[in-house]
């Protein structure tokens, strides 16, 4: 261990890693926004109460059947990535013609509903939820200690991010579905099923949000509002990144982490809002978003 | 020829219609404090004069601003310091609470009408968070304990507003004031403009109306409108707190127009004294409260878009 700027290198790379790993949240809960939005024209203000659901998901798994997280890694998106098909079937397919307001403030009342129902049974303080016995222990990298849960955190968040721009930008799957976001009557005329798609693509935002929720458990504990400041949050990476681009949004939320961490070493009055005011000053000098084409 | 004549007498109704809606509601608030708890009544009157301000933009300007307890909750803030520590008497309390929010409307507004439709909503959202964490942060907004016991003091010098009465008329004639200033807004050729850019902005801009210009105006006047509600509430309950610089207040505001009716005149009032009078009701039942409040959101979405008031003006074919 050493020392940088007065800085113990501890100090500042586990405030770096804490801000890679809020940033694999800022993007996978970013890249969720964007691809129900390129699908359904709907901004999606449900996405932290969902990434709180999947949280929760884990900890029922865990405490009335018993199964571990790597069940609840796998089950819990599934799980909530249904109850997602089931909202846009019963709510937001009844929504797509209208303007866009009322979308976002459908899925407004949505958060609402769950994360005041939560915090009616839960309380507001958190739920413990143990790491997982393999990822416990840590390795000392000489110049900061990692815990291996929070490695695997960071690798497995970039590696879900790719996947997802893979399936998106480079298979046949994924060309339907752009063609689909720029053209839907006319991708429904050569014989696709779009309404199935909308409804599939919703469910799969939905279990991304609760997948980083899964992985935030053993980290932040398990509480009714975890999603609630966080979806402000990533609403202004969407804004700094622009919706346009499925890299753009995973770069921006891996970036904007990084920088939060930073300033929580270095200025750390200003951690809380660092992004917004980022934000405003993208804002000021690239009104369309670092990524974004202009509206 | 007809026609025209029927679009006269139309228009005549019209005018009548939201005259009388204004009379009837105005004795009804001057009647109301027989039968109604008065702090109660300031209480929704400060909230209704909030969802007036908020539908200034969403029902006429056509901008979802998801920010609003930003200019209502520092508005509240700076009435609450002028007052206690500043000594200033209650109408330059209120003066410099909506001083303070029409410059903050200024500045978040000039930022937010860089974006259209969607994104406006964030960047609101994400603003008043920012002030929000400023609200928590600074010292004279003394964070969770919010600034207490705030004198109300008296009126132009001579009238005592610790007696309940003169509270009450001076919150009245506040928003029956600020209500006919909106009215006037909305129906000036300022307000037509609006309406336009609403309608279909790129057709406002080729003839020739500088949008963002107007756009910003509108902003500002919301801003300011929502400020002189929070710094009224201010001296009503003699407390400024975070909960009203918060989120949930946003999302409050933006309940109380959606039941009302977004974009008529009188659906923010309606609206206001619906939530208010439910809160009131459900006090005892928790964090149901917000429960409830969703499940008022997804109806409303869903099967009532147009409100109390806009079924109403539908069932009585008039305008309100």
């Amino acid at each position: 261990m050493f020392e940088l700027f007065g800085i113990s290198s501890q100090a500042l790379f586990g405030q770096l890693l804490i801000g890679l790993i809020n940033g694999s949240f800022y993007a996978l809960l970013s890249l969720g926004l964007a691809v129900i939005f390129g699908m359904l024209n709907i901004i999606n203000f449900a996405h932290g109460a969902q990434y709180m659901l999947g949280a929760f998901a884990a900890y029922f798994l865990l405490q009335y059947a018993g199964l571990g997280y790597w069940w609840a890694i796998l089950l819990a998106p599934i799980v909530v990535g249904i109850t997602g098909i089931i909202i846009e079937r019963l709510f937001l397919q009844w929504l797509y013609k209208l303007d866009h307001l009322y979308g976002l403030l459908l899925t407004f009342g949505l958060a609402l509903i769950f994360e005041g129902t939560f915090r009616n049974f839960f309380g507001s303080s958190g739920l413990p939820y143990s790491v997982p016995p393999a990822l416990q222990g840590g390795q000392n990298l000489g110049f900061m200690f990692l815990p291996n849960y929070r490695g695997w955190v960071v690798v497995f968040s970039l590696a879900v991010c790719l996947t997802t721009w893979f399936v998106i930008e480079r298979t046949k799957l994924g060309s339907y579905l752009r063609a689909a976001t720029e053209n839907p009557a006319l991708v429904r005329a050569f014989g696709i099923n779009v309404p199935r798609m909308i409804t599939l693509t919703y469910g799969f935002g939905v279990a991304l949000a609760a997948l980083a929720g899964v992985m935030a458990a053993p980290i932040y504990n398990v509480s009714p509002q975890m999603g609630a400041n966080l979806i402000i949050v990533v609403f202004a990476v969407v804004v700094i990144g622009g919706m346009g681009s499925i890299m753009g949004a995973i770069v921006t939320g891996f970036g904007l982490g990084l920088i939060e961490g930073l300033t929580k070493v270095f200025f750390p009055e200003a951690s809380n809002t660092v992004i917004f005011i980022i934000m405003a000053i993208v804002l000021l000098i690239r009104p369309a978003g670092l990524f974004g084409r202009s509206a | 020829m007809q026609r025209v004549a029927k679009a006269g007498g139309d228009q005549a109704l019209r005018r009548h219609s939201e005259a009388i809606a204004f009379l009837v509601m105005a004795s009804l608030l001057v009647l109301a404090p027989m039968f109604a708890y008065p702090v109660f009544l300031m209480k929704a009157l400060c909230f209704a004069l909030f969802a007036c301000a908020f539908n200034l933009l969403i029902g006429y300007v056509g901008l979802l601003s998801f920010g609003h307890a930003l200019f209502f909750g520092w508005a509240s803030y700076i009435s609450a310091h002028a007052a206690k520590v500043w000594g200033l008497p209650p109408e330059l309390a209120i003066l410099s609470g909506a001083a303070a929010a029409a410059g903050l409307g200024a500045i978040v507004g000039a930022l937010a009408i860089r974006r259209q439709g969607i994104y406006f909503a964030m960047i609101t959202l994400a603003l008043a968070q920012m002030m929000y964490f400023f609200a928590v942060q600074a010292p004279f907004t003394h964070g969770e304990d919010g600034i207490q016991a705030v004198p109300r003091g008296k009126l132009f010098g001579l009238i005592d507003l610790a007696d309940q009465t003169n509270m009450y008329v001076t919150v009245l004639v506040i928003f029956l004031g600020c209500f006919l200033l909106i009215y006037r807004i909305i129906n000036s050729p300022f307000g037509e403009v609006l309406k336009a850019i609403r309608e279909n902005e790129p057709r406002a801009i080729s003839l020739g109306y500088r949008s963002e210009r107007y756009k910003l105006v509108a902003f500002v006047l919301s801003a300011t409108f929502a400020g002189v509600a929070g710094a009224t509430k201010a001296l009503v309950f003699q407390l400024a707190s975070l909960t009203d610089v918060d989120w949930p207040m946003s999302g409050e505001v933006i309940l109380m127009t959606l039941v009302g009716g977004l974009g008529t005149l009188f659906g923010p009032v309606a609206g206001a004294f619906f939530v208010v009078t439910l809160e009131n009701y459900l006090t005892t039942i928790g964090q149901w409260v917000f429960v409830v409040q969703g499940v008022i959101f997804v109806v409303c979405v869903l099967l009532f878009r147009r409100g109390i008031i806009g079924e109403l003006a539908q069932v009585l074919r008039v305008k309100l």
